[in-house]
């Protein structure tokens, strides 16, 4: 079923914007389809183990020899019998000796020790970005609370040049709930600060982890005044050495139509694509350097370059990710 | 090296506690450590024991344990500790079988505590896990266990609450047997190896939910893949097409974690001493809370002749990867050799303690070198089709149909088909397509080292075992996971999702087939019993009270549900039992499920002062 959800999300968000989703479409799919092509003789391929009758395990054995033969049952009549279990009983034997309510309160209590619940901070990005004109500052942060199906996330990613009115300021609080082993629902609403007019909008994604590592998310944003924009992300932790990671990434985000009033033409608005070579030494503060361009694409360029501004730009950047 | 050494004798026993005591005393450690577990000690006499003042060694009927805070630092690293009667390791108890013990626990922390006694069978309300067995001892509270000691042999306590056994509440506990020891040798050490962290486990726990990563430093990576080493490019692609991670060995490791036996890292060097000619008995006790150690003593073989307390028939090897809550004794005679390295090396190889047995203080053999960390196979992920190919004698026949099935088969990683006991979800990334058994295996990282290596094949319990009746049925308990998502099961559900308990009728004889659905090993303990690996010919298989079950692969045990109660039942890896790898396991009489346990009334626990 939660496969089946993903791809649902999925399909309709980006099949054509961006190859990312399609990535982890992908990967959702092989999580299912796998399955058709698998020869299911080899679940019965275990049993000639269990049944194989063997010689004595000796006791010197190597391990080149393989145990799943040698240990497993040294003779037929070594075969466990088909008894029924007992039924599964309701009653706490320690309530007998000890008191029933203290021990009622002691089990919630072990219970509850072990529902992990937590707060985190994760900032990926958070960057000086000095480029040919004016330098500016970027950043990609999210603070989440919440167990490991479902989290309530509040994630924020900007960028601005100094001097000037930031350019993006985007907010967003959503719930993260777990589909699959890797892969995640986002359902919330996003709001920019800038650019102006302000605007408000809600939030369907899902985000998670492709094969391959690919770390990919795909979003499909619909605003307050009912204009549609998606946004896909990847990226990719590349170790050099144990210490030295380089991070490439890409963002890239669509509009479904015009919306003059954010300067926006329908299609590809916006494309960025960052390369981030960091110093991992320590997790909770790791330094990176790297590169960082940027290009606003098709109809939304075109309108960029009408107002006098640039429709791309590259910066070199120094930042940290920190983990708290 | 002269053979008139005074230190070296072994009569003046006290003589030699006393200065073990001074030289830790001007290392400014000797508060912190009992006397049995500083470095210079003499060992532990084998003869009748009696508790000697400030020895750190407890005795007799009445015992007294006072749980508490304290700090405690090592290789620089200092923080917090939870410890007994002001130590760490804490007291070793030296018990004798067939006595009955009355051990009255104070709490003096400012929340829960309960101690563990990890491996003696006790009545089910003595067992000490809060919320399965008692209901804790809370702060200013004293509880007091009172059983009888019904065998023999190495074991350890532990707290059960809020992992307390991280922050240093850990202690060894000695039984000898009633009668003549066919095992006495001229002297005995026991070593409690542990790993110690400044962070605590709470926070490593949030840490690796933010990133299961977090404390693996040794990845593979590009550097390695352009100079050949590790994996090769193909099966780098291949495994990170199913995001697996093949060096996901360790999630807690060095890089946090000091490892210390007895209390004392490398730069501490634990020493205990011997005599020449003399047969020196190991009482070897992993008490970690994350790391399994691979134990060995360069140039000396190490003959088992115990593992978890049982008698095991003698079995001589070079080194044993001890899982977490296991123990081993092991018997060693060094000779005229004058040191040896004592070397207890994290399963990952992220780190490794030094210990030295010397004929007096101040000696040091060689320090190894940590050995390259392993990287995990497809056997490791239940895929390994090898041993479906090869028989006992190694033919290998490529021709037969058997093998162009599995030729270039895509393993499905998750297919419900293969374990349908277990819940599928968000908490189950893979399930193991072809687990084999591994007992016969050497354990992970050591499958190619150039000596002897103890694989629970080998092990022979010395003594028949007591039940041999052949299993009535059996079941499958899969221990299943999301690594990456750093979530912990068993059949695909966690122990915080309350799930049913694992029923068993008392005196019924049950199967329990363990299934390693993750790469990682897990040591697994069941709590009140003894069980016998199904290994070799029935009669004398080995029998334990914690399994190692190997990545991918599965275990079988036999057990007889004598413990009537409720017992806790779950891998002692302590983040992934506090994860959710864990379940109730409870032994019910047939047919009168409420009527009988008012015998137990004479056995209760007392509680004293702080309560009501």
């Amino acid at each position: 079923m939660a496969p089946t959800l993903s791809r649902l999300i999925l399909a309709p968000l980006l099949v054509s914007t961006m190859p990312f989703a399609a990535c982890a479409q992908e990967a959702s799919a092989a999580a299912t389809h796998d399955h058709s092509s698998m020869d299911h003789s080899m679940h019965g391929m275990e049993m000639p183990a269990q049944e194989m009758p063997q010689p004595t395990a000796t006791p010197v054995m190597d391990h080149s020899a393989h145990a799943g033969h040698a240990t497993s049952e040294a003779t037929v009549s070594d075969q466990p019998g088909d008894a029924p279990p007992p039924p599964v009983p309701t009653d706490h034997p320690a309530d007998r000796i000890f008191a029933p309510d203290r021990m009622a309160a002691s089990r919630k209590a072990m219970i509850g020790e072990m529902r992990f619940s937590t707060f985190a901070l994760q900032v990926d990005q958070l960057e000086y970005r000095a480029a040919k004109g004016r330098d500016g500052s970027g950043w990609d942060a999210q603070a989440w609370y919440g167990g490991d199906i479902d989290r309530v996330v509040l994630a924020s990613e900007g960028e601005g040049s100094f001097g000037e009115r930031a350019e993006r300021i985007e907010l967003a609080g959503y719930w993260r709930h777990a589909l699959d082993p890797w892969f995640n629902l986002q359902l919330g609403v996003r709001h920019d600060f800038r650019p102006d007019p302000q605007r408000t909008y809600a939030l369907i994604g899902i985000e998670g982890l492709a094969p391959y590592w690919f770390e990919v998310s795909g979003q499909v944003l619909v605003s307050d005044k009912g204009d549609t924009h998606a946004r896909g992300k990847a990226a990719y932790q590349q170790r050099i050495t144990r210490t030295l990671v380089v991070e490439p990434e890409a963002e890239v985000d669509f509009a479904f139509q015009d919306v003059p009033d954010l300067s926006v033409g329908s299609g590809f608005e916006r494309l960025e694509l960052g390369a981030r070579l960091r110093y991992d030494r320590n997790r909770s503060l790791a330094p990176y350097v790297g590169v960082h361009w940027e290009r606003k694409l098709g109809q939304t360029a075109r309108l960029a370059r009408a107002a006098g501004d640039d429709a791309s730009g590259v910066s070199a950047v120094v930042g940290v990710r920190a983990m708290f | 090296m002269s053979k008139f050494d005074p230190a070296a004798a072994p009569i003046p026993r006290r003589r030699l506690l006393a200065m073990g005591g001074a030289l830790a005393g001007s290392l400014g450690v000797a508060g912190l450590f009992p006397a049995w577990a500083r470095s210079g000690t003499a060992g532990i006499a084998h003869a009748s024991p009696h508790a000697t003042a400030g020895s750190g060694v407890l005795s007799g009927a009445a015992i007294a344990l006072r749980i508490g805070e304290s700090h405690f630092a090592t290789g620089g690293r200092s923080s917090h500790a939870v410890t007994v009667n002001g130590t760490l390791p804490a007291p070793l108890l030296r018990l004798r079988e067939g006595q009955t013990v009355r051990i009255a626990v104070t709490n003096t922390l400012a929340e829960q505590t309960s101690i563990h006694w990890h491996g003696l069978l006790v009545p089910f309300h003595m067992d000490g896990v809060p919320g399965v067995s008692f209901p804790g001892i809370d702060p200013g509270e004293t509880f007091t266990y009172e059983f009888p000691l019904t065998h023999s042999g190495t074991f350890w306590y532990h707290s059960h609450s809020g992992m307390q056994e991280a922050v240093g509440l850990y202690g060894p506990i000695v039984i000898d047997p009633a009668g003549p020891d066919p095992l006495a040798c001229e002297r005995e050490h026991v070593l409690v190896l542990s790993d110690w962290s400044p962070i605590h486990p709470h926070e490593q726990m949030r840490r690796l939910k933010m990133m299961s990563g977090y404390f693996n430093r040794q990845k593979q990576d590009l550097a390695g893949l352009l100079a050949g080493k590790d994996q090769s490019l193909a099966d780098r692609l291949a495994w990170g097409q199913m995001r697996m991670d093949a060096t996901d060995i360790s999630d807690v490791t060095g890089t946090t974690y000091s490892f210390l036996v007895n209390g004392h890292g490398t730069a501490e060097n634990w020493t205990g001493l011997f005599a020449p000619g003399e047969r020196v008995r190991l009482r070897v006790i992993n008490a970690s809370s994350m790391t399994n150690f691979n134990f060995r003593i360069p140039g000396l073989p190490l003959k088992v002749v115990a593992a978890d307390g049982n008698p095991v028939q003698p079995v001589e090897t070079d080194e044993v990867q001890i899982a977490i809550a296991e123990t081993y004794d092991f018997i060693v005679e060094p000779g005229e050799v004058e040191s040896y390295a004592i070397v207890a090396e994290a399963l990952d190889r992220s780190g490794q303690v030094r210990a030295t047995l010397a004929r007096r203080m101040g000696l040091a053999a060689a320090v190894p070198e940590i050995r390259r960390r392993p990287v995990l196979t497809m056997r490791d992920m239940g895929m390994d089709m090898s041993g479906m190919d090869m028989g006992q004698d190694g033919e290998i026949d490529l021709s037969k149909p058997a093998n162009e099935s599995m030729a270039g088969h895509s393993m499905k990683m998750r297919d419900p088909a293969v374990a349908p006991t277990v819940k599928m979800g968000p908490g189950v990334a893979t399930l193991s397509p072809m687990p084999v058994d591994r007992l016969a295996d050497r354990p992970t990282g050591l499958e190619d080292v150039d000596h002897r290596v103890l694989t629970y094949a080998e092990l022979r319990a010395r003594d028949p075992n007591p039940d041999p009746r052949v299993p009535s049925r059996q079941i499958d308990v899969h221990l299943t996971a999301n690594m990456e998502r750093y979530m912990w099961s068993m059949d695909g559900t966690a122990m915080s999702e309350n799930p049913d308990p694992i029923p068993f009728r008392l005196g019924e004889r049950v199967r329990v087939n363990l299934v390693n659905d993750t790469m990682m090993p897990h040591p697994i303990h069941l709590h009140g019993h003894f069980f016998e690996l199904v290994s070799g010919e029935p009669g004398n298989r080995p029998r334990k009270h914690t399994v190692n079950v190997l990545p991918g692969g599965k275990v079988s045990f036999d057990l007889t549900a004598d413990g009537e109660g409720d017992w806790a039942f779950h891998c002692h890896m302590l983040l992934h039992m506090h994860a959710g790898m864990m379940r109730v396991v409870t032994v019910r009489r047939d047919g009168e499920p409420e009527e009988r346990h008012s015998g137990h009334e004479g056995h209760q626990g007392h509680m004293g002062a702080g309560e009501g």
